[in-house]
């Protein structure tokens, strides 16, 4: 109980000295997996997109390399950036650009660097999930699109890829998390998130634990924030469970007097009877 | 005579080695109403997915307007916005209403306004009994339901012809009836159509002309009388047997 009591005293202390040191990191690991999921995913989408254009060996030539090279360049990444550490994947890309061009190229602002660094690999996932997305959809709905005429990037554009991003909602949902707890590993080149702070803080005062204790539950507010509002997204995106009956009398009203050959269904029918009204299967040949 | 809408020529389609369409030749005139029958695996669907070029034809031609569609040059997506397709699984876009569903095409490729768009696919949902229905969702529609906004949405693209593949096969019985009705209305007003299915009555009933297709070729084609009534070909009497003891 005492030693409870002890760490109350210690957050509190840490927290009314530092609070706007942890809440600056907070604000800084939000922003930076908030943007770079976001970059990330249309990484992962332009990839995705790219890797799923259809070919076949009536195309010609170049079509078929071109789409070949994209392939193979788009797994390479994938494998690349999926297969090693966010980590040293700071330190090679934030050390390594200007070692290879002489201080020509060099990371002047932390935020680019870190905000690069962590979209490439979010977007290395995002290319795995996009694709995968995209190939579950039935093929039915490509073919139902193409038969009323649409190009395949219409298809695309309006009847697959909502349906794919609308199913890796959650693993966009996941990477963004993931993104908040392993920003932390930014501190690497120097970036000041929210863990940053942490070391910083905890290297004038000693007080780990307690520094610890506020880190956890910063951490968990953000994830937990992110969870609900993913949830909310998710069902925003379904749109409503149940659906209105429309008045058709007003609907015909409103559809004005556009003019077509042959009567709306409704009043045919009560001229005639329908031949095939109410008839079973298995009935059609007395 | 009436206007020639499609021409098919010296058509085949192989599957690797599998040759499922073997020189097929045969035309669509404006306002015919042909249903395609014929046992389960003769190529019929097959058919009909080389007519809107879901399937690449191996060899042959489709004349359309003066053109040959089969050829590469041509641009499939714009021969197959005359040609609308009503499929067996129905198709409809998940991720839109029923009333999108009817919109989508027209504003995108057929790039007509909003309102115009709009009023052409409340006036089809009408016809097909499905006007009430426009906010739902596909999921939310049952098979019968489904179908006949399917059929709205290719009607409100307007096109010149349209290919029904077994429209009715994945209905409940008692959703049957409801769909054909709809294309027994449309065949009235003079809409051409291609109809694979298994309903014979409809093909006998409702159809200008019936096709039997056997292994991949057209065995016999007619009138639905003579088909029926009449049959010239061992192969079409014995399927039409069968047919009458199920
Ligand atoms: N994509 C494909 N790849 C390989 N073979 C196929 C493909 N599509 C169809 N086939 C084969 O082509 C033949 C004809 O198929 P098709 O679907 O045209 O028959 P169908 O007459 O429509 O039959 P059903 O009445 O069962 O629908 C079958 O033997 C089938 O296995
Ligand atoms: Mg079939």
């Amino acid at each position: 109980m005492d030693k409870l009591i002890k760490l109350f005293e210690d957050v509190a202390r840490l927290w009314s000295k530092y609070s706007s040191f942890y809440l600056d990191g907070m604000k800084n690991t939000l922003i930076l997996a908030l943007v770079a999921t976001a970059i990330g995913c249309v990484i992962g989408l332009v990839c995705g997109v790219l890797n799923t254009i259809p070919y076949s060996k009536n195309d010609n030539i170049i079509k078929r390399f071109f789409l070949a090279l994209i392939r193979v360049l788009v797994r390479i990444y994938v494998e690349v950036f999926r297969g090693t550490p966010m980590v040293l994947q700071a330190v090679f890309i934030f050390y390594g650009l200007p070692y290879f061009t002489d201080n020509a190229m060099r990371f002047d602002d932390l935020w680019t660097a870190a905000i690069l660094i962590v979209s490439i690999n979010t977007g290395a996932y995002m290319a795995e999930s996009v694709r995968g997305g995209i190939i579950s959809i039935d093929p039915g709905q490509t073919e139902g699109a193409k038969a009323i005429g649409m190009t395949h990037v219409q298809t695309m554009t309006n009847v697959i890829l909502p349906q794919a991003l609308r199913n890796i909602m959650p693993q966009i949902g996941n990477n963004f998390i993931i993104n908040v707890k392993d920003t932390s590993v930014m501190f690497i080149i120097g970036f000041t998130e929210f863990f940053a702070f942490h070391r910083y803080i905890t290297g004038v005062n000693m007080l780990y634990f307690p520094s610890a204790a506020i880190e956890m539950i910063g951490y968990l507010t953000m994830t937990l924030l992110a969870s609900f509002l993913l949830r909310w997204v998710e069902k925003l995106m379904d749109g409503s469970s149940s659906y209105e009956l429309v008045q058709v009398d007003s609907l015909t009203m409103s559809a004005g007097n556009y003019s077509h050959p042959g009567k709306p269904f409704a009043e045919q029918n009560k001229e005639k009877k329908h031949l095939f009204r109410g008839r079973k299967r298995g009935e059609q040949d007395e | 005579m009436s206007e020639q809408i499609l021409e098919v020529k010296h058509l085949s389609k192989n599957f690797g080695k599998n040759q499922v369409l073997k020189d097929i030749d045969f035309t669509v005139n404006k306002g015919d109403t042909i249903s395609i029958i014929g046992a389960s695996g003769s190529g019929k669907s097959t058919l009909l997915r080389c007519i809107n070029l879901l399937e690449t034809p191996t060899a042959g031609e489709i004349w359309y307007r003066g053109k040959n569609v089969a050829d590469r040059k041509v641009k499939a997506h714009e021969y197959r916005s005359h040609v609308g397709m009503v499929f067996q699984s129905f198709n409809l876009f998940n991720n839109l209403t029923v009333l999108e569903n009817c919109i989508v095409g027209q504003r995108k490729v057929l790039k007509k306004s909003k309102q115009e768009a709009k009023e052409t696919a409340m006036y089809y949902l009408d016809k097909v009994g499905m006007a009430p229905y426009i906010n739902a969702r596909p999921r939310q529609l049952s098979g019968g339901q489904k179908q006949r906004v399917a059929i709205a949405r290719a009607l409100a693209m307007n096109p010149e012809v349209l290919l029904f593949d077994e429209p009715t096969s994945a209905l409940d019985p008692e959703m049957v009836g409801e769909v054909l009705a709809v294309m027994q209305q449309l065949a009235q007003e003079g809409m051409t159509m291609l109809v694979v299915t298994h309903e014979m009555a409809f093909a006998r009933d409702v159809s200008s002309r019936v096709v039997y297709m056997n292994d991949g070729v057209i065995c016999e084609q007619g009138s639905p009388a003579d088909v029926f009534g009449n049959p010239q070909k061992q192969e079409t009497k014995d399927f039409l047997a069968r047919f009458r003891n199920t």
